[in-house]
C-alpha cells in the first residue's frame, strides 16, 4: 500500500515534532454495491501503529467513519536520533509499513 | 392563496421550524449514543470540557471532513492523554476512531479526516491518565452526505 509520511528531518531534544501520514486506501464501508449489485465487503485500515526507536508512541484504531485515503496528523516528542516506523493493517489482512529517520540535537 | 404563494409560505414555515427540529434531533441522537459512551468509559462519568474539537461549521461534502482534537493536558509522565475517541451521531457506525496517545507524543493533539452522514454533532471523548473522561462536541452542517447507506 502506498503511503506518504512527512516529518522533520531534524529536531531539538524535547521538541514535539509534527508527523503527518496519508495512506492510499479506499476505506470501503461495506455499505456500497458494485455495478452488478453485489455488496462490496467492508475493508478499512483498522489499525495503525507508530513506533519511535521501537517503542510505541501512537496507535490509531479506525472504522468506516474515517475518510478514504486515511490521513493522520499527530506529534512525537523528539528524544533521540533514530527512526520512526509506521505499520498498518486492513480488514483484508494487507499490511503496509513506512519509516522515516530523524536526527535530534541538543 | 395562489399555489406559488402557498409554496413560499410553506417553505418559510418549514425553515422557521428547522433549527428547533435539528435541536431536537441532536438531543435524541446524543441519548442514542449514551450506551456506546458508557461502553467506552466503562460507566465512568464523562465531563464536558478540556477537549476542543475543531471542525468546519459547514462541510460541502461529507465524504471527507477535516477535524482536529486538542486536549488540555501537559502530556507529562504523570498527567497525559491516554486516548481520544471520535463519535458521530448519525453515521451507521457511530464509533469512527480511537487514538491512543501517551507522554511520548509531546502534544495532546490529533487531526484526521472523517466521513459524516449528514448534519450532526460530532463528539470527542478523551481519557486522561488520572482516569477521568472529558468530552468536546462540535456541530457540523453537511450539505452532501457521505454515501454510507445503501443508496
Amino acid at each position: 500500500m502506498l503511503a506518504r509520511v512527512q516529518l522533520p528531518r531534524a529536531a531539538r531534544r524535547g521538541e514535539a515534532i509534527e508527523i503527518r501520514i496519508a495512506i492510499q486506501h479506499p476505506m470501503e464501508t461495506g455499505f456500497r454495491f458494485d455495478l452488478m449489485g453485489r455488496p462490496i465487503p467492508k475493508n478499512v485500515v483498522h489499525t495503525l501503529v507508530a513506533r519511535y526507536n521501537g517503542e510505541e508512541i501512537f496507535r490509531a484504531e479506525m472504522g468506516s467513519g474515517i475518510a478514504a485515503n486515511p490521513y493522520l496528523r499527530f506529534y512525537a516528542l523528539a528524544e533521540a536520533s533514530g527512526e520512526i516506523t509506521f505499520e498498518w493493517v486492513d480488514d483484508a489482512g494487507n499490511r503496509g509499513a513506512e519509516r522515516a529517520a530523524i536526527s535530534v540535537t541538543g | 392563496m395562489r399555489p406559488a404563494r402557498r409554496r413560499f409560505v410553506s417553505i418559510v414555515a418549514s425553515a422557521a421550524a428547522l433549527p428547533w427540529l435539528a435541536g431536537r434531533g441532536a438531543e435524541a441522537a446524543a441519548e442514542a449514543l449514551a450506551p456506546l459512551i458508557a461502553k467506552i468509559t466503562g460507566g465512568a462519568p464523562v465531563r464536558e470540557g478540556r477537549v476542543r474539537l475543531e471542525i468546519p461549521r459547514l462541510a460541502d461534502n461529507g465524504h471527507s471532513v477535516p477535524l482536529r482534537v486538542v486536549v488540555d493536558s501537559p502530556m507529562t509522565a504523570y498527567d497525559h492523554v491516554l486516548s481520544i475517541t471520535l463519535l458521530s451521531e448519525r453515521n451507521p457506525r457511530p464509533l469512527m476512531a480511537t487514538f491512543h496517545l501517551g507522554p511520548k507524543c509531546g502534544r495532546p493533539e490529533v487531526a484526521t479526516r472523517v466521513r459524516l452522514n449528514g448534519t450532526q454533532r460530532v463528539i470527542a471523548i478523551a481519557r486522561l491518565s488520572d482516569g477521568t473522561y472529558w468530552s468536546g462536541t462540535a456541530e457540523v452542517e453537511v450539505t452532501e452526505s457521505a454515501c454510507l447507506d445503501a443508496t
